[in-house]
């Protein structure tokens, strides 16, 4: 089997004081070895849950309700703590936003590394630990490692920070890394630096990188797909290529015309109306419908399924649809 | 109008200590001008010195050296801010914002006719306070007598300005979303009807449709009210959108200072290139004309 993970047909709901809010709703992607796939959306649109599913490590509050995530073709959704222990770190691990939050600061970044290495890999010695700790730190792209080994995080900056991060999550030599918004704390250009890094880890250990960012910017520059998820599910994914250069989906269009490199300087920005709406009370049919200029009667009462435009790329809008009329599509 | 100054930075130094016998120069001799009506876009990585410009114009950090010169516009309308003793400060147009003195004496003045944004509207906007309460308050403290009957309906009137309906009024900030919290910080500020308008990172923190909705409310309101805005980025591409001059922080230093078209067009410093070249640019194409779905 060609697919490393697949997730079909998800759905996660969060139990709240206010009711039941439905994070992701029906979601199925495929990732193959050696791919990067980037997931694109707004805030509160369910990438980081999607993620956190995939990983188990939910708050007890959120319950799957319905799907199947395959690894190498065995169903891991029942699978308990335990089992999941086993899986974590080897098979997948995962990169979150605040590197800050994720390193313990009273401990030096070394012996941090280290501790993953020697969870990972048991019966070395404490000097092939420390050998093993300094070559990944090596190979994310830190400087002297055997000086920064006894450094504690407060003195790394945000980019060593991340690479440490991210030296921890390659401690186990996992298949699939999970980088939730990796980039968000940093400045342009050390977010280059951080992006390259990736890119060229993931070709040199052949993983498969989950990249969940809101930048379309970000994904154009590392991922292979997309992509685009809003209100808790995909509603278009292609190769990259697809979605920047044959974007279908009113949403996806919406956004890459929201951005400001080819505006005109001081001309207007296109925005697109309204809110998103609340997990709590989702609409009827189409989520995306009431800011859609291009909404049709149909996506008011029934949601649209995914269409086919090629063997790669699917986008879920009715106006992909044999009986829809043809309206003409934004242009520039 | 144009080409009046409004604020003139002068060798602007600021230090910190962090530990002792230790010293960052964070800002090292800076020096730019802020014409009226004008955007000024200041960008550079973070650690560069951005934000403690601006702390030190809005007089939150008194710099280590250096001035800072405040031109004020003409005297009728700044009438309202004087004792009758001061007759004579009135006459000065203007004012060294750095000399405690000078600054102590036009303080009510400048704390209205100078006004910030912060990055992080939800540490900005006061968690206890409602959102009427939040735009008032700035109003009961300089006395300013609403020119729209009461205070809720001034509150109400720049509500609307930034694009947010009257119903927010009696939320709580914690309730907002990110972005309508920025309107409210927004709000708070072109209620006192500023002359300078400072925003360090307002849109850093939002996503980018709602980003793309700020940049525009930003536009529009700059045009109806005319004030001279300080936009403090780190995302090139925004400044790029909004601003009319820009000027390249570099560990301190102002490297380049251009008009922004100029800039982007044949960037001189070598920081300034390496800057342009890491944004990340997603080439794409929308469909062509008389494409269908």
């Amino acid at each position: 089997m060609s697919e490393l993970l697949e997730v079909k047909d998800l759905s996660v709901s969060f139990d709240t004081p206010q009711g039941e809010a439905q994070a992701v709703r029906d979601v199925s992607f495929s990732l193959k070895s050696g791919e990067v796939l980037a997931v694109v959306g707004e805030s509160g649109c369910g990438k980081s849950v999607l993620c956190k599913t995939v990983m188990k490590l939910l708050p007890p509050s959120a319950k799957i309700k319905s799907g199947s995530i395959l690894v190498n073709g065995t169903d891991i959704i029942g699978y308990q703590e335990r089992d999941m222990c086993k899986l974590r770190g080897k098979l997948f691990s995962m990169v979150f936003q605040d590197p800050m939050a994720s390193l313990n600061p009273s401990i030096p970044v070394g012996k941090q590394v280290a501790e993953a290495v020697k969870i990972h890999q048991k019966g070395l010695s404490k000097k092939e630990i420390y050998k093993r700790a300094e070559e990944l730190m090596r190979l994310t792209g830190i400087a002297c490692p055997e000086e920064h080994m006894k450094w504690y995080p407060h003195q790394f900056s945000g980019g060593m920070r991340q690479r440490t991060v991210m030296a921890i999550a390659l401690a186990g030599n996992p298949k699939i890394v999970f980088a939730d918004e990796p980039t968000t704390a940093l400045d342009v250009a050390v977010q280059a630096q951080i992006l390259d890094m990736f890119k060229k880890l993931q070709k040199k250990l052949g993983m498969a990188v989950v990249f969940v960012t809101h930048d379309l910017g970000v994904a154009a520059r590392i991922a292979d797909r997309i992509a685009v998820m809003y209100a808790g599910k995909i509603v278009e994914t292609g190769t990259a290529e697809e979605i920047f250069y044959d974007a279908r989906h009113p949403y996806t269009l919406g956004l890459l015309r929201s951005l400001p490199m080819y505006a005109e300087p001081k001309g207007e920005l296109y925005t697109i109306p309204g809110m998103p709406p609340s997990p709590l009370s989702l609409p009827k049919g189409d989520a995306f419908a009431c800011r859609n200029e291009y909404a049709l009667k149909i996506d008011y009462e029934e949601e649209p399924p995914m269409f086919c435009i090629s063997d790669t790329h699917y986008a879920a809008t009715w106006l992909l649809d044999k009986r829809a009329p043809k309206l003409p599509a934004p242009y520039r | 109008m144009k080409d009046e100054i409004l604020l003139d930075v002068q060798k602007l130094s600021h230090k910190f200590f962090p530990a002792r016998k230790m010293e960052v120069k964070a800002v090292d001799e800076v020096s730019f001008q802020i014409r009226r009506g004008e955007i000024f876009g200041l960008v550079g990585e973070s650690g560069s010195g951005k934000s403690t410009i601006a702390h030190c114009i809005m007089n939150i950090y008194q710099p280590s050296g250096g001035k800072i010169i405040f031109y004020t516009g003409n005297c009728q309308e700044r009438r309202g801010f004087f004792n009758k003793k001061d007759m004579a400060v009135q006459e000065a147009n203007s004012i060294d914002v750095c000399d405690p003195k000078e600054f102590r004496r036009h303080r009510r003045m400048l704390l209205a006719k100078r006004q910030i944004i912060f990055q992080d509207s939800s540490s900005s906007l006061n968690p206890r306070k409602k959102i009427r309460e939040i735009i008032a308050e700035p109003m009961k403290i300089q006395h300013i007598a609403p020119v729209r009957g009461s205070l809720c309906a001034e509150a109400e009137y720049w509500l609307n300005q930034a694009g947010l309906d009257g119903s927010v009024l009696e939320q709580y900030p914690s309730e907002l979303s990110g972005g309508q919290r920025q309107r409210v910080a927004i709000a708070r500020a072109l209620a006192m009807k500023p002359e300078l308008l400072v925003a360090d990172e307002p849109i850093a923190s939002l996503d980018v449709s709602v980003q793309a909705q700020i940049m525009n409310l930003f536009l529009q309101l700059q045009k109806e009210h005319g004030f001279s805005f300080l936009f403090i980025a780190h995302d090139l591409l925004a400044v790029k959108f909004l601003c009319d001059r820009v000027g390249v922080l570099w560990r301190g230093k102002l490297v380049e200072t251009a008009p922004s078209k100029e800039l982007f067009e044949n960037p001189c410093h070598p920081y300034t290139k390496t800057l342009a070249a890491s944004i990340p640019v997603p080439h794409f194409r929308l469909r062509q004309e008389g494409d269908v779905w």
